[in-house]
């Protein structure tokens, strides 16, 4: 009996997660143009999307933000992190705490504060204020994942590497890096993701000559969800799902 | 064969983490060959000498010479000295053989060098077979031997061991004491290791250092320390024995008279304290002479005796605990030879105590 109910509890938690999902899913394979009931299996939408050139610019525009600013905050977060490991300074802890803020700090926030800076030194809005935005807010999530990566290595090893005859360089490049790769490669597809999704801080940094896809989406739901954003939206659940096991196959990999 | 030049000398060390002061104005020299060990309780320094030898931490104070040349401010990668650590430390990411190249890597050896040099380090430590191995794939016991043969091929001056061999179990341990001293003799190569193990200091060092508490209690050979410990700390900490306060009644002829727990005895020592001075007799427990006493007899005057209280068996040895009427235990550890293979105490046997005229040692307390 107990068991029936924990098994009942976990099924309905999860079904509560994923109905509307599979409900996404299945209507972009769906005839009906209303999402009212079953029509009958199509592709269409799926076609229809490949021709809407708007919406494939803005698909476009987001992966290459996202691909850029995960790169550089893969760079320059791996570089803290191994700063803050690796040697003591002054106002070091105070420099993790704000890794923590940046976290915790909401949306909107950084939205509008990225906003006014952008104003008031004058830059206009575009590519590169996304960019940046989207590099800042990615920062911190690869400082904290390789940090905990790197606090669980044994200290002995970078003495050991620098005891024979390894100056910083190397020690950075043979040791450090290649033990850390994992949470490198991991914290690149958590800043690829977050890029990818983020709608509040990119509505308050881009302009109009360069609009990325959530925004785009935004905008067409205004005037009602076309069956084509479900097409598009199946997409890239398809494309979180590879990520997702992809990070999860580099984690374990760790042990 | 030994050279006297010193490979190593810490002149005036002092060496302080936050409030805690772990070395103080340390002095210590070790000669070019010798197998040195750093013996003490934790805590007490040793690993931070061997720290500051490898170029890890600073000293506060002080100079640090290798070769006569002063080394005190240089980095840990421009010293020829290497060091084998507790928890071995090998890259993991790295084949067995990669982890021994390591170092000859950075020293920009050519390849076919390495390789020759990296494969004769592996046949040292009987690692051959496991050049293509991650150190994952290996026991305690084989790591550990990956690790010294990737400090050894760099043919540092001296090799610093960090307790290498506390994660091995008993059996393991004894072998590679053996085979690390080997090598040593091997190699010629000056070896600091750090342990705080009394039994393996004795069995492999020329020279056993004893700290406490960042003070050198003892420089000796294992013998002296063993059997000339210089205070207290020294004799308690390198094995067991048997520390029997008094005080000095007067001089005789071959040393002076004292009341040892309420026995009067004659101690025969060079050492003349003065009268009324306050000694401690110290004893080994194997150095006690222990004989049964029938039930009426009466022990010869001038002789100690106690009643047995326990009794342990520990295979080559029996180990029994003496009670003296003072309350006083006393251990005694006696062999089994082959007159006596069946001798065993009763509990609450009346015994006598007795030891050779000049095995023990004296010490004059402050």
């Amino acid at each position: 009996m107990n068991r029936f109910f924990k098994s009942m509890y976990m099924l309905m938690v999860y079904l509560f997660l994923y109905i509307p999902v599979i409900i996404l899913v299945i209507n972009s394979f769906n005839s009906s143009k209303y999402m009212t009931g079953w029509k009958g299996f199509t592709l269409d939408w799926y076609s229809k999307l490949a021709s809407n050139t708007m919406l494939l610019d803005a698909a476009i525009n987001s992966f290459t933000v996202a691909f850029l600013s995960a790169s550089a905050a893969t760079v320059l977060g791996t570089l803290t992190a191994v700063t803050l490991y690796r040697y003591s300074f002054f106002g070091k802890k105070l420099l993790y705490a704000l890794v923590y803020v940046v976290i915790m700090s909401p949306d909107i926030v950084m939205g509008i504060s990225l906003l006014v800076l952008f104003a008031s030194i004058k830059i206009e809005l575009g590519f590169w204020t996304l960019l940046v935005s989207h590099i800042t807010f990615s920062i911190p999530f690869v400082v904290v994942t390789v940090y905990s990566r790197l606090s669980g290595f044994d200290k002995n090893v970078i003495e050991a590497a620098k005891d024979l005859g390894a100056d910083e360089m190397r020690i950075f490049k043979s040791v450090i890096l290649p033990m850390s790769l994992p949470a490198v490669a991991a914290g690149w597809l958590l800043s690829f993701t977050l890029s990818l999704d983020d709608v509040i801080v990119s509505f308050f940094v881009t302009g109009p000559g360069y609009e990325v896809l959530p925004l785009r989406i935004f905008s067409m739901v205004r005037l009602g969800v076309k069956p084509e954003i479900n097409a598009l939206c199946a997409i890239i659940l398809l494309f979180s799902l590879v990520m997702v096991m992809t990070s999860q196959f580099l984690m374990r990999e760790r042990k | 064969m030994k050279q006297n030049s010193p490979v190593i000398e810490l002149t005036n060390i002092t060496k302080s983490f936050g409030e805690n002061t772990i070395l103080k104005n340390l002095n210590l020299s070790i000669s070019d060959g010798e197998f040195v060990t750093l013996l003490g309780p934790s805590g007490c320094g040793k690993t931070t000498i061997l720290r500051l030898i490898a170029g890890f931490e600073q000293p506060d104070e002080g100079r640090i010479l290798l070769a006569g040349s002063d080394i005190t401010d240089q980095p840990s990668n421009k010293r020829h000295v290497n060091t084998v650590f507790q928890s071995y430390a090998l890259f993991p990411h790295m084949t067995v053989f990669e982890n021994v190249a390591f170092g000859l890597n950075m020293d920009k050896m050519s390849k076919s060098e390495i390789k020759a040099q990296v494969n004769d380090a592996l046949r040292m430590v009987k690692m051959s077979d496991y050049a293509d191995r991650k150190p994952s794939q290996l026991s305690g016991g084989q790591q550990q031997r990956v690790a010294i043969a990737r400090a050894v091929v760099k043919k540092p001056r001296i090799l610093l061991l960090d307790e290498p061999l506390s994660a091995l179990d008993f059996k393991l341990r004894k072998q590679m004491q053996v085979e690390l001293k080997q090598l040593q003799r091997r190699l010629g190569i000056t070896f600091i290791f750090v342990t705080h193990d009394q039994e393996e200091a004795l069995s492999m060092s020329d020279r056993v250092i004893v700290m406490e508490e960042g003070v050198i209690q003892q420089s000796g050979t294992p013998k002296q320390v063993y059997e000339q410990p210089a205070n207290l700390f020294v004799a308690r900490f390198v094995g067991e024995i048997n520390v029997l306060d008094t005080v000095v009644e007067k001089h005789t002829d071959n040393g002076f008279a004292c009341k040892i727990e309420g026995f009067s005895c004659e101690i025969h020592s060079k050492k003349r304290p003065a009268e009324g001075s306050k000694v401690s007799i110290l004893l080994r427990p194997e150095d006690l002479r222990v004989e049964e006493l029938a039930k009426a007899e009466k022990p010869e005057a001038g002789s100690i005796f106690g009643r047995v209280e326990e009794t342990t068996y520990k295979g080559a040895t029996l180990e029994s605990i003496i009670v003296l009427p003072s309350g006083k235990k006393l251990l005694a550890s006696e062999f089994f030879d082959e007159e006596y293979e069946e001798f065993d105490y009763k509990l609450g046997q009346d015994v006598a105590i007795s030891w050779v005229d000049g095995w023990e040692v004296v010490l004059v307390n402050e």
